[in-house]
């Protein structure tokens, strides 16, 4: 084996020194893979990054060059009002998502024989489109949906409840779409835990939950920080499912973004999107700090 | 130091593991004494790991019965055994420190931090760690490695700790040494060890008794000696050791050694049992217990001799390795040790062997 080695080691170094055909070609040979991604990265030049650099850029100049959308912005109390409520609903989405993917995750990596229903039904609503998911949430939490309809029919209420367009009824629908974002990473990262590890705990004297907590629990946190970063990060930007089944009151960053691009007021939208970008990549660089959560990025979660 | 304490006698009584039909582990009982270092010894699947499983509460035996210090331990979980175990992998808990790793028993226990730490300070000292308990596992060589969860182990005083191929990774300088350091821990602690391995020569250095397992069951248990020298069936004499073995016919049977017929010569052998004349048995002897006996060969304990054909000869430094072969074609081997005052044989050569009645055992 060695000795192959060697052998292709002396060849290569004759030819390099021999002729130029060769050479050329290995110091050529970095860029090949950076060729064949060439029409891809042309087409996200083209038809992603310029128009959304264009579109930022009218944060600051238009109609001249200026800072002023950004100074008016700290004394914006509907801007701050809105973004307050972005980073709560998104807090609350991550701490729910996290409280009920746990112990999915838990289950999928402890239960081998179930994990593929396990797995299955935490994939086929991820396979579903966010739209017909949100409609589906209307169709149940709606002024005449399934749970009011039940809910008369048994007596329980005598007026239909108000659950369609409150901030629980996002928080509700948004949990459900993010909830594979977080059990996901989780999974993995108890997958990855040598499970002679539980068992040495046990034979030491811990108790099933002392395991879980000086164990498990500190193994697997790479998982709950890459799940946490994905959740939290998809959810400051959610647009469609705040959209459909949210009030009209406790709007979204994303939602007035919106609303400011249909009345075309371009400016203003784009430095709220900036602002926008700016939270998602100062929360990315946080995580990034964290120990053991880039690596575990890198390593492919 | 961490004081010698009495050690856990241990019973298996039937005991038996099955995964759907497979029997792992087919009904063993034995009984292992308070301070023993005993061994279980055996192929891979012959059900050695099994049945450590089973005495440290990670498997449920489907049947018999598991007695520390004659009470009964069936359905008691691991967590409250009270035994120390090492894992062929070590199990070290990554992120923790060596001292941390080692003190996680003592926390489970309720023990103080104060107290933790002198006792986490001893054990390092013990397993010759002093001053690395602030290190990771993963900036630890595999020997270190070992140290720690042989340490994390003992830290906690067990009575009995058992050991699962605990230097399977390790190469083979670092595992002789090791293995006497277990065999000074094991007389220093004097608690009751039980060592999983299929390594023979492993068990052979640092057992007081060896039980050599074959697919599930106990073939024979003894004293390394006693089981080298008089092994009691072919799977021992070839597992344990190398082995010939003679097809031969009883002839008779003078005292307790009996006369057989092989390859038309008469070799005696001891024997537990009575065999009856005329019946076919098989002979064994060990390699190095043989002697070409032309020439300048004397010995005074009665011999059997045998008329051979050298058809290999091989040096391997300290020693010679001959492949003979009788006048019937049974294939011997024959090792001597190395001198360049004795001749060697050339391939095609045809002599005389000779070993001792005493070295020889029907099996």
């Amino acid at each position: 084996m060695s000795e192959r080695v060697e052998i292709r080691f002396e060849g290569l170094a004759a030819t390099r020194q021999s002729g130029a055909r060769v050479s050329w070609w290995l110091s050529w040979r970095p860029s090949v893979p950076l060729l064949l991604a060439a029409p891809l990265l042309l087409f996200m030049l083209a038809f992603y990054i310029l128009p959304v650099l264009s579109m930022l850029m009218r944060s600051v100049n238009d109609p001249v060059w200026t800072l002023s959308h950004f100074a008016s912005l700290t004394g914006d109390t509907v801007f701050l009002k809105v973004f307050a409520n972005t980073l709560t609903t998104s807090l609350i989405v991550t701490v729910g998502a996290l409280l009920l993917g746990y112990p999915v995750a838990l289950s999928l990596v402890r239960a081998p024989r179930y994990a593929p229903v396990i797995l299955a039904l935490i994939l086929l609503p991820f396979w579903t489109s966010v739209l017909v998911r949100s409609y589906a949430w209307m169709v149940l939490m709606g002024r005449h949906g399934l749970i009011n309809e039940a809910l008369l029919a048994g007596g329980m209420i005598e007026q239909p409840l108000r659950i369609l367009n409150t901030p629980l009824a996002t928080q509700v629908a948004m949990i459900h779409i993010l909830l594979p974002y977080m059990v996901l990473p989780i999974a993995n990262a108890l997958r990855q835990i040598d499970p002679s590890l539980a068992r040495a705990a046990s034979g030491l004297g811990a108790t099933p939950w002392a395991t879980f907590r000086q164990i498990t629990l500190p193994l697997s946190m790479p998982g709950v920080a890459a799940g946490v970063l994905l959740v939290f990060v998809l959810a400051l930007g959610f647009y469609i499912t705040p959209a459909m089944v949210g009030g009209t009151r406790e709007i979204t960053l994303s939602m007035l973004i919106a609303q400011q691009v249909d009345q075309l007021n371009w400016a203003y939208a784009a430095t709220l999107s900036v602002v926008l970008l700016a939270t998602a990549l100062a929360i990315i660089a946080a995580f990034y700090r964290l120990p053991g959560v880039g690596s575990a990025f890198r390593t492919g979660i | 130091m961490i004081e010698a304490r009495r050690g856990a006698s241990v019973s298996l009584n039937d005991l038996e593991r099955r995964y759907d039909r497979v029997a792992a582990v087919a009904g063993v009982s034995l009984d292992i004494l308070s301070g023993e270092f005993l061994t279980l010894l055996g192929p891979s699947g012959s059900g050695k790991s099994t049945t450590l499983m089973m005495i440290a509460g990670f498997e449920t035996p489907t049947a018999g019965d598991i007695a520390i210090d004659g009470n009964s331990v069936v359905g008691v979980p691991p967590y409250r055994r009270n035994i120390g175990m090492v894992f062929q992998n070590y199990a070290l808990f990554p992120h923790l420190t060596a001292a941390d790793n080692i003190g996680f028993p003592l926390k489970q226990r309720g023990v103080r931090k104060a107290e933790r730490e002198k006792l986490v300070r001893e054990a390092l000292q013990l397993v010759q760690l002093p001053g690395h308990g602030e290190r990771y596992p993963r900036q630890l060589s595999g020997g270190q490695q070992q140290r720690v969860a042989l340490a994390r182990a003992i830290v906690f005083k067990p009575r009995l700790l058992l050991m699962d191929e605990p230097l399977g990774a390790l190469d083979k300088q670092l595992r002789e040494n090791l293995q006497l350091e277990m065999r000074r821990l094991h007389a220093d602690l004097g608690i009751t060890f039980i060592y999983v391995t299929h390594d023979q020569e492993e068990a052979l250095t640092m057992s007081d008794r060896i039980a050599v397992m074959n697919a599930g069951l106990v073939a024979q248990v003894g004293r390394p000696e006693d089981l080298y020298d008089r092994p009691g069936s072919r799977f021992v004499a070839s597992f344990l050791g190398e082995s010939n073995f003679l097809p031969a016919i009883v002839r008779g049977i003078e005292d307790d050694v009996v006369v057989a017929e092989c390859e038309g010569a008469i070799i005696r052998a001891l024997c537990p049992g009575r065999p009856a004349a005329g019946e076919k048995v098989m002979l064994t002897t060990r390699p190095e217990r043989i002697r070409f006996a032309d020439g300048a060969f004397t010995s005074t304990a009665p011999q059997n001799r045998l008329n051979v054909t050298v058809t290999e000869a091989v040096f391997a430094g300290e020693r010679c390795r001959y492949m003979l072969q009788a006048a019937d074609g049974t294939a011997m081997v024959l090792k001597e040790p190395s001198s360049a005052a004795i001749r060697r044989r050339a391939v095609g050569e045809r002599t005389e062997i000779a070993w001792s009645v005493a070295d020889t055992i029907l099996v």
